[in-house]
């Protein structure tokens, strides 16, 4: 992406009129939006994230559901979720959710990490974990409202989805974007698919009855770069863990901000009192000290 | 000092006892036997091990040259619960072998409300009712013990996340924290005080004796227990040896 910013063009030699291409805004934020009415729960994109990020195969847990596993993991990024939901008004709704990373705009796991260089979050929002500097203290994991961070025991690191930022730096979309088969998955701009959303949204309320249908891109962390359609965007907890009002625990905001530089400060501060103190009172010596015969001037001054 | 928790200890403090030997010179008391200063040292090791392999994950892009010397970030936060169940294992030890004198009495509620006095050396000697050890020892023993406990509960959890869950972890860790910036204080004031703010102190630490002086000076009452000699009494005897004034002739500053 930064190739093509600075070498777009700015003047040109010998040329009539304004440069091509002059005075173009690039939209940097990129977003993979997922249309949950739409989506049929083939785990195409399962199959195509563990094929694209080569991930070994491994045995996993059947739960009498159509869930490939109960949860992502360190290998398995990306997950249908299947629920099925009682409403209160008697209706019954199987609802399915591709479970991946957020690409949070203000990350939990970024915030929580203390390891220099572990979490990078790129112009475009994706949110990657650099696995060579993760120290496999899991603080990320407890940053993360969506539970996504999950630790490999064997490696002591922590894995997650990367947004395919591999692709997406070669201008290519996400491999799960690929893979769908209805056209749940879209990809590009965040702008655009907000768009797009929209334009959805207001489709299912206006001709399919659903009323609460609305888009899920949570304001308390400052929106992510995956945002769903939702048929009932008042309660996106029944989607399977999708959190309604997702937070970062203070522990990695206000603590890890302020109180732990202060309270540093607090604690060397004691270094600085017992300075001053010996400078200013001097060390407390065994009694009784010899008398002082003289000091330079000849004054003699307090013995002890 | 023969509690329940002593007889558990007392097969290592014998033979400590017996291979490290403490010489007592005349004019000198023996103040901390061979068990009691190896179990300092050893817990004293792992607070520093523990300290800088913390403190190089508490805030690395200030602390970041200390994980180098555990083998870079990864193997720091791979030792650094070991470090710290070094430091409490010893440190334990050392709280059951302590027991007895650390406990607190009414004399050291008196200390604590004249520590303005201790701090400004108001008085030549400390009061006559300071034992073996002084209110502030106590007061930092107690810290540390409570901060202990609170390390290895809040550790545990932060050591695994996946079994206590995110919220857990997100307020154990800052409790980790704070206990860790006290005893960060507390270190600058005990090595302080051990070295250069009481001259004569060290060696208590180091070869386990202290001067007879050291003694009536800094805890009267526990060189009255050894001795049987009064320690103002002791003072103003070696104060005519040396031809010192006592006390109320000496012009105050």
């Amino acid at each position: 992406m930064s190739d093509r910013k600075t070498l777009q063009v700015q003047r040109i030699s010998g040329h009539p009129g304004p440069v091509a291409g002059a005075g173009t805004q690039r939209q940097e934020k990129l977003c993979k939006l997922i249309d949950t009415t739409t989506c049929i729960g083939c785990k195409a994109c399962e199959v195509a994230c563990v094929e694209w990020n080569d991930m070994p195969f491994q045995p996993t847990l059947f739960d009498n559901t159509y869930q490939t596993m109960p949860d992502t993991n360190w290998n398995y990024w990306n997950l249908i979720k299947f629920n099925e939901v009682s409403n209160d008004d008697g209706s019954f709704q199987w609802l399915m959710r591709k479970h991946q990373c957020m690409h949070c705009a203000d990350p939990g796991c970024l915030a929580a990490c203390p390891a220099d260089g572990a979490i990078v979050q790129y112009s475009n929002g994706i949110v990657d974990f650099e696995e060579a500097n993760c120290i496999g203290c899991q603080f990320c994991v407890s940053g993360c409202p969506f539970n996504v961070p999950k630790f490999n025991p064997s490696t002591k690191k922590v894995y997650k989805c990367t947004l395919c930022s591999d692709r997406v730096g070669q201008g290519l979309e996400p491999a799960c974007i690929k893979s769908c088969p209805t056209g749940c998955l879209h990809f590009g701009t965040k702008e655009d698919m907000l768009q797009l959303a929209s334009t959805r949204v207001t489709q299912l309320q206006q001709h399919s009855g659903m009323k609460e249908a609305g888009i899920y891109d949570p304001e308390t962390i400052g929106g992510t770069s995956v945002v769903y359609i939702l048929h009932d965007a008042s309660n996106p907890e029944k989607y399977g863990g999708l959190p309604k009002n997702p937070r970062i625990p203070i522990a990695f905001t206000l603590w890890k901000n302020w109180f732990k530089p202060i309270g540093l400060i607090a604690s060397v501060m004691a270094f600085a009192g017992v300075i001053l103190h010996y400078v200013t009172e001097g060390p407390r010596r065994v009694q009784p000290q010899p008398p002082v015969r003289e000091i330079d001037g000849g004054e003699a001054r307090k013995e002890n | 000092m023969a509690t329940p928790a002593n007889r558990i200890t007392r097969g290592p403090d014998h033979f400590i006892n017996r291979i490290g030997l403490t010489v007592v010179y005349v004019g000198e008391l023996l103040r901390h036997r061979a068990y009691t200063r190896f179990l300092h040292w050893a817990y004293g090791i792992f607070f520093f091990l523990a300290l800088l392999s913390g403190f190089g994950i508490y805030m690395p892009w200030i602390f970041r040259w200390f994980t180098p010397l555990f083998g870079g970030g990864a193997i720091t936060r791979m030792l650094h619960p070991w470090f710290g169940l070094g430091f409490v294992f010893f440190f334990g030890l050392q709280a059951l072998n302590w027991l007895v004198p650390m406990s607190w009495g009414p004399g050291d509620s008196r200390w604590m409300k004249r520590l303005g006095s201790y701090v400004t050396h108001r008085d030549s000697i400390e009061p006559p009712d300071v034992g073996f050890f002084n209110a502030g020892q106590k007061a930092m023993f107690w810290e540390i013990v409570v901060g202990s406990v609170a390390y290895v509960i809040t550790g545990v959890i932060i050591w695994f996340p996946e079994i206590f869950g995110r919220g857990l972890v997100a307020v154990s860790y800052v409790i980790h924290d704070i206990s860790a910036l006290i005893m960060l204080a507390g270190i600058f004031i005990h090595i302080y005080l051990s070295t250069i703010g009481e001259p004569g102190t060290m060696q208590a630490m180091t070869r386990g004796t202290v001067s007879e002086a050291w003694a009536w000076t800094h805890h009267p009452a526990w060189y009255k227990e050894v001795t049987g000699r009064d320690p103002q009494q002791a003072l103003e005897e070696a104060r005519q040896k040396l031809s010192v004034p006592p006390d109320e002739a000496r012009p105050r500053q």
